[in-house]
């Protein structure tokens, strides 16, 4: 019984992240206005550093941090790889995200709308 | 009809993530029988060469130093490109973009509030390699704080001179620690001090230097990009 729950919770983590990504993709490819494609975009980065962090679980074990009482064993802390790259990847995505929004200002300004079937220059 | 044809996109990719992910199992160690896997390597390291308590910061700053000075260049690029995309000619008066006035109790609590707030960040990222948290972090919070000081007054202004100023620094704190590091230890971000005792404030060597110019470095970014995003308005 309890390993069934367990199963279920791994797929759980791992499900939520996929899906946290999905629900990201779909905003950026079906909805119109250009400040939800942004938002789209920054779903898809939190649900893929979820996934990672996600990756570099153990079961049971402690954050990488060998405070006082956690000295001795190593063996039982979780990855601190991928959380060391997500710290990176979150700051990228704040560059990627901040510069998206002063183009979508930028457009916003010349054009007065944000309804990406209303910017014609953006077709040919 | 689109809709449709994006959802039946999306079920089959979200099909194909899912079932690679499910094979590699969520929790499980996965270790190769025979080779000592690089956590370990990274673990051992830190605790036992570098004295440092927190194995991320380490690895953020130590192992991975060199990606982070990069990242904090990222960083650096992408306030500019905001800069310059958002340009105007030099700041005419009363232009925020928000155009409402903050109320009386947004401004009395943020007076109380902004030291404290500031004094966290700065907490947060001297204690960058003891306990979660780090430069990145207390930057982030700290830049909180003036945002909540630019919502609730009209006439709070940041220099932006003053900015660019502290993040040079940083800047050049970052990149000349790697180079005395080049110098001495013959790598780039070399460790040049004393290493301490673990749990110590004082431990770690060079680590919590760069920690605390990443954290100026950070604050002084943000603020920038809030200021001018606040201040955009044309």
């Amino acid at each position: 019984m309890e390993d069934t729950l367990f199963k279920i919770l791994d797929y759980g983590v791992y499900g939520t992240a996929v899906l946290v990504i999905l629900i990201g993709l779909y905003g950026a490819l079906v909805k119109r206005s250009l400040l939800k494609i942004v938002i789209g975009l920054s779903i898809i980065d939190s649900g893929i550093n979820l996934l990672l962090v996600a990756i570099g679980y153990l079961k049971g074990g402690t954050a990488p941090i060998f405070s006082p009482g956690y000295l001795d064993n190593p063996k039982i802390m979780v990855d601190p790889i991928p959380q060391a790259l997500v710290l990176t990847a979150i700051v990228i995505g704040f560059g990627v995200t901040a510069v998206a929004l002063a183009l979508v200002i930028r457009l916003y300004r010349h054009h007065g709308t944000l309804h990406i079937d209303e910017i014609r220059n953006l077709k040919w | 009809m689109k809709k449709f044809v994006v959802i039946l996109l999306l079920a089959v990719m979200g099909y194909y993530i899912s079932i690679t992910f499910f094979d590699i199992g969520f929790g499980d160690s996965h270790l190769v029988e025979g080779v000592v896997p690089v956590k370990d390597a990274y673990l051992n390291e830190t605790v036992n060469s570098l004295n440092v308590a927190n194995t991320v910061t380490s690895i953020v700053v130590n192992f991975r130093g060199f990606d982070t000075l990069g990242e904090v260049t990222v960083l650096f690029l992408a306030v500019t490109a905001l800069g310059g995309i958002l340009y105007k000619k030099r700041h005419q008066a009363g232009e925020r973009s928000v155009l409402f006035s903050a109320s009386k109790v947004v401004t009395s609590g943020s007076k109380l509030l902004f030291p404290a707030i500031v004094l966290l960040g700065a907490y947060v990222f001297i204690h960058g390699h003891l306990s979660p948290g780090g430069g990145f972090q207390g930057g982030v919070i700290i830049a909180t704080g003036f945002l909540l000081m630019l919502l609730a007054y009209e006439n709070f202004t940041v220099g932006h001179n003053t900015l660019s100023v502290i993040e040079s620094l940083a800047g050049i704190t970052f990149a000349g620690v790697g180079i005395w590091g080049l110098i001495y230890g013959g790598s780039f971000l070399e460790n040049f001090l004393p290493v301490g005792t673990l749990n110590d404030l004082f431990s770690g060597g060079v680590i919590p230097i760069i920690y605390i110019a990443v954290g100026f470095k950070v604050a002084a970014e943000l603020t920038g990009v809030i200021y001018t995003v606040l201040h955009e308005k044309g």
